[in-house]
């Protein structure tokens, strides 16, 4: 479970947003909304714990993050604007280099599995920066079927993708609700939740 | 351990890629080389009396040239920050970086090394000495160089900035490993400054990569 | 123990610090520039003529309080870039970045009074020596320190990659120190003495003394001083500061 208790962030001068508070269960989804520059990414970064907070606490099963107990990194998944990726490598070579990295190594025919699910077949043997945008968004989001973490934390998941590659993404994101998992995500896109999606607006 | 030898892997392959990255350092080193014995003159006495300072020197500089681009790349383009958010500690994360830049840009400096001593009318035992020093050499300065590199990160003006600031703690491992090729040449016996090197060299690759990862840290907040 | 704590850490905040600056650094200002004309006054005037290096020697008692400062200073922006890690506190940012300016000047000062008292002295006038050598590298720490904080963008960051480098400064000053002398005795390079022998007339140590002192209390006063600056400029959206301003 992830609690964030009156939390705000200062960007250089500008105190971004305060006193944001939420708790994420098992199976829930949060989706932050606002405006361009309001701090959903900064927000984001707070809860992956790259970034500090100006006040407040991030607890992850009453944890707080940083403290050595807590096990928030690595049972965190984050996909943040950057994509990850390395131009020269394949789709195949980066998502093997990624997972290992990220504590999980796996197999390539397992990385082309999840390829294919994301529509990339043919492609995954190219150097990465022969794909278009929405492509690459694909590879970096085919991590999203190759780990097992709990909580996912996405930074604009659906930038460049097609109405298509959309569904999918949100079929994934409802599946792993159904296991339990847990979603905090940012979109400017209107995003289908169900029953378990929440959104909280952050405001200026 | 798996992600520490995917990171190397990950950056082996890409220099083998990207192969100009490499090539830079060592023929930069190559020119420096062959540029001062043009300046100074051809008297086998006196290059043989400068040798292990411009060769040291030389070899410095072109690694110093490949440190910018350490961290660069990766904090562009996101997987820096992946790797501070992976569960093996960053530290060995950094030391895995810093293991393939020696291995692409401070081992081939090295390995040149005797070819380039030819040059300098140095004898065997010399070269050898000068091959061992560059060899523990450049991995000490890829460690110290890598703290600079994360320090810079993304900041105004870095390249230069680098420099100015890794240069004083280059300083200990140019006069110990300058210092060790001179002893044999004139007959006095490498040990010291080799034992020291390896001493200082053992410190920086168990202190450099924890300062490192602070730095990086510090850049990605 | 927790009174004591909290006493120590109210002064931490700069809306507090800020009055308590204000008040000091003139206090140190008078100090320094008292020592400093009593100093003068024992080096030029009262001090005998050294017998054997003359009339110019009498720059030493700025050329070695200089050194000391230099690395005095050096050793006090690590301290607080320790404490800043530590307790993470802004002002210790704010202490060491207004520290490191006053540091650098001394590393000058030493720089060229020594090449000053070198000339008439060596016939030279910079000469390779350990000490010489490591205040040099002194100065390159320095502007390498006040050339990152320059030139990140961000205050926060920019105390935290500073406070790092200067940790890391400070464990490599001693390292250089050591190497630098160990290549100075290898090449048989110049070892020059400041205090040759013990015929160092008394007084002569007692300006140098009052110098140090000096230049000690002029280090205070400008730290202060400056960390004023600096704490204006960064909390200058504060209610305290528009009121101050105002």
């Amino acid at each position: 479970m992830l609690s964030v208790a009156d939390l705000s962030c200062i960007r250089g001068d500008r105190t971004l947003f305060r006193g944001v508070s939420f708790a994420l269960e098992a199976g829930q989804c949060l989706h932050l909304e606002g405006g361009n520059g309001v701090g959903k990414t900064s927000l984001l970064r707070i809860v992956a714990g790259l970034s500090p907070a100006a006040q407040g606490a991030v607890c992850w099963h009453g944890e707080l993050l940083g403290s050595p107990h807590c096990q928030l990194p690595a049972q965190m998944l984050y996909l943040g604007h950057l994509l990850a990726l390395k131009d020269e490598l394949s789709a195949v070579e980066n998502l093997c280099a990624g997972s290992a990295i990220a504590g999980n190594t796996i197999e390539p025919a397992q990385a082309l599995d999840a390829l294919k699910q994301l529509g990339l077949a043919g492609r995954t043997a190219l150097p990465v920066r022969v794909l278009s945008q929405g492509q690459k968004r694909r590879v970096a989001l085919a991590r999203l079927l190759l780990q097992q973490n709990p909580l996912w934390v996405l930074d604009e998941p659906f930038v460049a993708l097609d109405a298509a590659a959309h569904a999918l993404i949100v079929r994934v994101l409802h599946g792993h609700l159904a296991q339990g998992g847990m979603v905090l995500l940012t979109s400017h896109q209107p995003v289908d939740l169900g029953a378990q999606g929440r959104s909280l607006r952050l405001d200026a | 351990m798996n992600a520490i030898a995917a990171v190397v892997q990950r950056d082996l392959r890409l220099a083998l890629r990207r192969k100009s990255e490499v090539l830079t350092a060592v023929f930069f080193f190559v020119v420096v080389a062959s540029l001062f014995p043009l300046a100074i003159g051809p008297e086998p006495d006196m290059l043989r009396k400068i040798a292990p300072g411009i060769l040291w020197v030389g070899a410095l500089l072109a690694s110093l040239l490949s440190l910018g681009r350490l961290f660069a790349a990766d904090y562009q383009d996101g997987t820096l920050e992946q790797m501070a958010l992976s569960p093996t500690p960053l530290p060995l994360l950094v030391a895995a970086k810093v293991l393939a830049h020696w291995l692409l840009s401070g081992l081939p400096l090295a390995l040149l090394s005797p070819v380039l001593a030819l040059q300098f009318d140095l004898d065997g035992g010399t070269m050898w000495v000068l091959f061992a020093s560059l060899l523990l050499g450049t991995a000490l300065l890829s460690f110290l160089g890598a703290v600079g590199a994360a320090l810079t990160l993304g900041v105004r003006g870095g390249e230069v900035l680098l420099s100015l600031l890794i240069l004083p703690l280059y300083i200990p491992a140019l006069v110990f490993g300058s210092g060790a090729v001179e002893a044999q040449m004139v007959g006095l016996g490498y040990g010291a400054q080799m034992s020291i090197l390896s001493a200082m060299l053992l410190v920086a690759a168990f202190f450099g990569p924890w300062a490192c990862a602070l730095a990086l840290r510090i850049a990605l907040e | 123990m927790e009174n004591f704590k909290i006493r120590w850490f109210q002064w931490a905040a700069p809306q507090s610090f800020y009055p308590l600056a204000g008040r000091l650094w003139p206090f140190f200002g008078v100090i320094a520039a008292v020592l400093a004309l009593a100093a003068l006054y024992l080096g030029f005037f009262v001090a005998p003529t050294d017998f054997q290096q003359g009339e110019g020697y009498r720059i030493i008692f700025v050329h070695v309080p200089a050194s000391w400062m230099s690395m005095v200073i050096y050793l006090a922006m690590a301290f607080w870039a320790f404490l800043g890690f530590t307790f993470n506190t802004r002002l210790s940012g704010m202490m060491t970045q207004a520290l490191a300016p006053t540091g650098a000047m001394f590393t000058f000062l030493s720089l060229w009074t020594g090449a000053l008292w070198g000339k008439p002295m060596w016939g030279a006038w910079w000469v390779w020596d350990a000490r010489l050598t490591s205040e040099l590298i002194l100065f390159f720490l320095y502007m390498g320190y006040i050339a990152l904080t320059s030139a990140i963008d961000d205050p926060r960051r920019a105390d935290r990659a500073g406070g790092l480098l200067a940790l890391v400064g400070a464990v490599n000053v001693p390292i250089i120190y050591f190497s630098v002398k160990w290549w100075n005795t290898l090449h048989q390079g110049a070892s020059v003495s400041v205090t040759k022998g013990s015929s160092m007339a008394q007084t002569m140590l007692w300006a140098m003394l009052l110098m140090a002192l000096a230049f000690w209390a002029y280090s205070i006063a400008m730290a202060l001083y400056r960390v004023r600056t600096i704490i204006l400029v960064r909390e200058r959206h504060t209610q305290w500061v528009q009121e101050v301003a105002a």
